[in-house]
């Protein structure tokens, strides 16, 4: 028998069951007998019609149903056959084209956890007509869903200002959609912005990014909010509610006019971000020349105001009066449909690694240091130089520094390569010095890159392939004096070499941010195990996240290029725009529900939900009750589970539904 | 030209020894530059690996025997390959499968150790015997401590005062410990290192015999060897006790006040991380902060130290092969040590104290340094 039926469910109306066993092709019929299970099937309680058929997801297949439904007045299906993750909107859509509610529908996974999991035929079709004869059991309490939509809003969050979020909020703007941009830095540009060329086209960074830059400035339909971050986060897809921080400058905005005549003018100084520490700025600063926008900022931690309350060089000097030392930090509420996560990455601190000497010799500095040295705009105004100000003449480039390495990043950076190639073309364009590059593998894979390794070998650069086990300044022969010596077996000669070089380049990592962590609970996203931010699928959804409506692009999500950067910053807009451009947003419709008249408001749902869902009203008469945010609730069951009173349960999966399949599969 | 197809029982030979970790390794070459033996000779540790993932590892080669087991290259190692596992592996095939021989040295050692539980070959009876001055007792049930002083120790006049000082400290202390005296083995650490494993798995198991028949719950070693391979290696074998080292017990005794360190030693120290009680089971402040307690003692510490600490070459069975002067690590270490101005070069391990005084013998440096374990500078102080 299908079920406990109870004095209750014969009061309902009849229910007409439609049961449809799936060959699908031979997956399943090789194994279990499908024949026999539709036979089986057509035994049961309040079944109407038992069918078997080659491939039910197929036009013909989906048409069965259809006819079956409207001929035979059908009001619950079931279908056996693969997993619902392949098929279940397959065939709710074919039930609500009959005019059926979908989710009067139920499947019996007869392939994946049967006939491709089990050998025996007679144990594989004994278990497909125990699956088969519990659908049916929990589909006779299926009641029919309502399905919600909630309207969109159409403007957006993207959160980060460098390349990808630069390019995902003009992509969006230009729809003429309104784009918040948030960037927690005094201006956009993110790491882009320190670079100076960029492999394999040897484009100039800065004359790339800029013009996106001043395009989002002064676009119609993007509102900058810089030096401001993400405090909270609260609401749903379509619909969130975003509480932001704007830090203060202590600087009017409104009144500035860039002239630059504060900086010039205050004596205090701190170590460059900019420059990655190889210069100074001042305590009242922009990062650079190109800073959108052009608005100086006080760092509190080296203003001699702030730490002493002496000095007010700059509001002495500003012509406009728009130094304000009381200004404090705004809060900013913001509503949007979608959210764009665009926080990049950090750069490996090479410190750790104490054999490659970064911190102890003065001449061992990151590719990222090597950017700033090399760039028009950097402390040497482009010149390649040595600490002391010499032109180095020999110059090592090594690779897989905090990456590669399981003691630090087991995974590959993916760009080091490449650039680690752009370094060694610089020095030589710039100083003819000899550059050896060591590398573990030569990891060239994009357009343009294997062909960029090949006129970098042409430039005469010494290739070795080895790991490199130190770096000293310990000579043990007279030209080693005064240099530094990269150790390393050149495993293509099979010997060790000592190198003696003037510089030392370190192919650092990127990483994840350092507060990685702190920003993905915010958003409610996850981490993969290297700490980048989790796609939906690595696959196919490399941009959604697993919730709906935050996005994902560029190297918050890994390693990688700017052409990859900035298409997934374009697949993110696209995403948001699609959402935009529907207007709506369709609800699970397998939500927690509370009966009201159980409910007696004790809370105990509300603290437990992770996504916020329930609520409750404390003012409501005669008692408090939850009410479920439907467009929160995932329904994971975790309130129904915790409700003292029984008053929750989740729709389409009712205890009577659940107990059903029990009994169901407990009967041999 | 031959047809390379990886000659596949070869390979399955060295896996089934125990040195699977050979199928992680990317041939990096960074184990190679890491190698101490590379600041005195050539030795291309990577290539040995690719030889073991192809199947052509040349078992007569002699390099085969090079490794001192440090751990240095399985510390860096960016995939994580236990090398020292191939290593020992590929010893087996030589030792107890018979693809070569053994050099002779190791060959012999390996006989006493068989045989009499020693590597000196020398009777079984006379273990205890350097522990009657001391008025050592034997252990019996009931006793608190096991000492456990290691071969080398007992057996070698020149080495024999580590367990000398250690038993006077112990006695001095109050604490209630014994020795087992003949019916001790060889901890067969170093033995299992060379490839014989079924000397180690009889080694081993007497040891845990004669230990746990004795009711020995805790047991206080001199040599990292032995504390390695009592806290790390016996436990799969069925032995569960208690191990500390004297760097760690020494600490213990002097922090509740059991000893008092009185006697002066207005000396420069430096401290030899021994690769196996640093590297392989990360103890490095203890031995540091007993020295501290010295009066007078002044801690220098000397370059590549801790986890880069240089090996003295006794590790892997090789303290018991000669090492051809100009290739000995310990000559370096021992260079070191003076040119950062120590006085006493201070040691905690037997094979570490046999290798620098040879040092110092050879290199005629004995004006200049000393070489002393630390239990013998606390029983200085004492």
């Amino acid at each position: 028998m299908g079920g406990n039926i109870t004095a209750e469910a014969l009061d309902r109306d009849e229910r007409r069951i439609g049961v449809y066993i799936c060959h699908c092709g031979l997956n399943i019929a090789d194994t279990v007998d499908v024949e026999a299970v539709a036979n089986y099937a057509g035994t049961l309680n309040s079944v109407a019609v038992a069918r078997d058929y080659r491939f039910m997801c197929s036009d013909p297949g989906q048409d069965l149903i259809k006819n079956d439904i409207k001929e035979l007045n059908l009001n619950r299906v079931v279908v056996a056959s693969c997993s619902p993750r392949m098929h279940e909107p397959t065939f709710r859509k074919a039930c609500e084209a009959a005019s059926l509610n979908p989710y009067l529908f139920e499947m019996a996974n007869i392939r994946e956890d049967c006939s491709w999991v089990h050998d025996d035929r007679e144990v594989a079709t004994q278990k497909a007509k125990a699956l088969v004869r519990a659908a049916v059991a929990r589909v006779y309490y299926n009641d029919p869903l309502e399905i919600k939509e909630i309207p969109f809003n159409p403007d957006t969050l993207v959160v980060g200002g460098g390349i990808a979020g630069i390019q995902a909020a003009l992509e969006i703007a230009d729809s003429e959609h309104k784009v918040y941009l948030v960037e927690r830095d005094p201006s956009i540009g993110g790491h882009m912005i320190q670079l100076d060329k960029t492999f394999p086209t040897l484009d100039c960074s800065q004359c790339i990014l800029t013009p996106k830059m001043a395009a989002v400035g002064a676009h119609p339909y993007i509102e900058l909010l810089s030096y401001s971050e993400v405090e909270e986060v609260s609401g749903f897809v379509g619909a969130f509610k975003v509480k932001v921080r704007k830090k203060a400058r202590y600087v009017d905005e409104d009144k500035c006019t860039g002239c630059g005549l504060c900086q010039e003018k205050c004596p205090w100084t701190a170590d460059s971000e900019y420059d990655v520490g190889l210069s100074k700025r001042k305590a009242i600063y922009t990062p650079f020349a190109q800073a959108i926008p052009n608005v100086p900022v006080i760092d509190r931690d080296s203003c001699a105001y702030f730490l002493k309350g002496k000095c007010r060089a700059c509001e002495k000097f500003c012509e406009t009066g728009a130094i304000d030392f009381e200004q404090v930090d705004q809060f900013i509420e913001l509503e949007v449909g979608a959210i764009i996560l665009a926080t990049g990455y950090d750069a490996f601190d090479p410190s750790t690694i104490s054999q490659y000497g970064y911190g102890i010799y003065d001449n061992v500095i990151t590719g990222l240091q090597f950017e700033r040295l090399s760039a028009a705009t950097g402390p040497t105004g482009g010149e390649i130089r040595l600490k002391d100000g010499r032109k180095p003449e020999s110059v090592a480039i090594i690779h897989c520094v905090g990456s590669r390495d399981q003691n630090y990043h087991e995974y590959c950076s993916r760009v080091c390569c490449m650039y680690g190639l752009k370094v060694a073309h610089i020095v030589k364009d710039k100083t003819n010095a000899d550059v050896y590059e060591m590398y573990i593998d030569m990891r060239c894979f994009g357009e343009g890159y294997e062909e960029f390794y090949k006129r970098v070998s042409e430039e005469g650069v010494n290739f070795i392939r080895g790991k490199v086990a130190k770096v000293t300044d310990k000579a043990v022969s007279e030209e080693e004096e005064g240099k530094l010596v990269v150790i390393c077996e050149d495993t293509l000669l099979g010997s060790i070499i000592r190198v003696p070089v003037d510089m030392v380049v370190l192919c650092i990592a990127l990483e994840a941010r350092s507060d990685a962590e702190e920003v993905a609970r915010k958003f409610i996203i996850s981490r993969r195990a290297d700490g980048f931010f989790l796609e939906r699928h690595v696959k196919l959804d490399p941009v959604a996240t697993p919730s709906d409506g935050v996005l994902i692009a560029g190297c918050c999500q890994g390693p990688k290029d700017i052409p990859d950067t900035v298409a997934q910053a374009s697949a993110a807009a696209a995403r948001a725009l699609a959402m935009i451009s529907k207007g709506r947003v369709t609800l699970e419709a397998s939500v927690s529900h509370v009966n009201e008249d159980l409910c007696i408001g004790c809370g105990r749902c509300e603290e437990l939900c992770e996504f916020h869902a329930p609520k409750v009203d404390i003012y409501e008469k005669p008692m408090p009750v939850s009410r479920v945010n439907e467009a929160l609730c995932k329904g994971c069951g975790a309130c129904a589970v915790a409700c003292p009173t029984g008053a929750i349960s989740i729709k389409h999966f009712k205890p009577e539904q659940i107990l059903a399949m029990v009994d169901a599969l407990a009967e041999t | 030209m031959q047809a390379l197809t990886p000659y596949k029982d070869a390979i399955d030979i060295v896996k089934e020894a125990g040195g699977e970790a050979f199928e992680q390794c990317y041939q990096c070459g960074l184990c190679s530059g890491t190698c101490p033996w590379n600041l005195v000779a050539s030795f291309i540790v990577r290539r040995l690996i690719h030889q073991a993932q192809l199947g052509l590892v040349d078992f007569e080669d002699d390099d085969l025997w090079l490794c001192a087991t440090c751990g240095a290259c399985v510390a860096r190692c960016p995939r994580g390959v236990e090398i020292i596992d191939i290593m020992r592996a590929m010893r087996n095939v030589v030792a107890e499968v018979g693809a070569a021989k053994v050099p002779d040295s190791l060959r012999i050692t390996a006989k006493n150790i068989a045989s009499a539980g020693n590597p000196q070959g020398e009777a079984r009876e006379i273990r205890g015997n350097w522990a009657e001055e001391s008025k050592v007792k034997t252990f019996t049930e009931g006793t608190e401590l096991l000492y456990f002083s290691c071969c080398v120790p007992a057996y070698d006049p020149k080495v024999r005062r580590i367990a000398q000082a250690t038993a006077e400290i112990l006695n001095k202390a109050g604490v209630d410990f014994g020795i087992l005296g003949a019916t001790e083995s060889c901890c067969g650490e170093s033995i299992r290192k060379a490839g014989n494993e079924s000397i180690f798995q009889s080694l081993a198991n007497s040891n845990i015999q004669a230990f746990t028949e004795s009711g020995v719950s805790k047991v206080l070693v001199s040599s990292p060897h032995c504390y390695h391979t009592f806290k790390n290696e016996y436990p799969a074998l069925g032995g569960n006790f208690e191990v500390v080292h004297t760097a760690q017990y020494l600490l213990e005794l002097i922090r509740d006040q059991k000893l008092k360190l009185t006697k002066e030693l207005n000396k420069k120290v430096a401290y030899q991380d021994p690769c196996y009680l640093g590297r392989h089971n990360g103890i490095y402040d203890e031995p540091r902060e007993v020295l501290r307690s010295i009066p007078g003692l002044e801690l220098i510490e000397l370059p590549d130290s801790r986890e880069e600490s240089i090996c003295c070459g006794g590790g892997g069975g090789r303290i018991w092969i000669e090492t051809k002067k100009g290739e000995r690590f310990s000559d370096l270490r021992l260079e070191q040590a003076i040119e950062a101005g120590a006085e006493i070069l201070a040691v905690a391990c037997p094979y570490c104290m046999l290798n620098f005084d040879d040092s110092v013998l050879t290199m005629d440096k004995g004006e200049i340094i000393e070489i002393r374990d630390i239990s013998e500078l606390v029983w200085g102080a004492i």
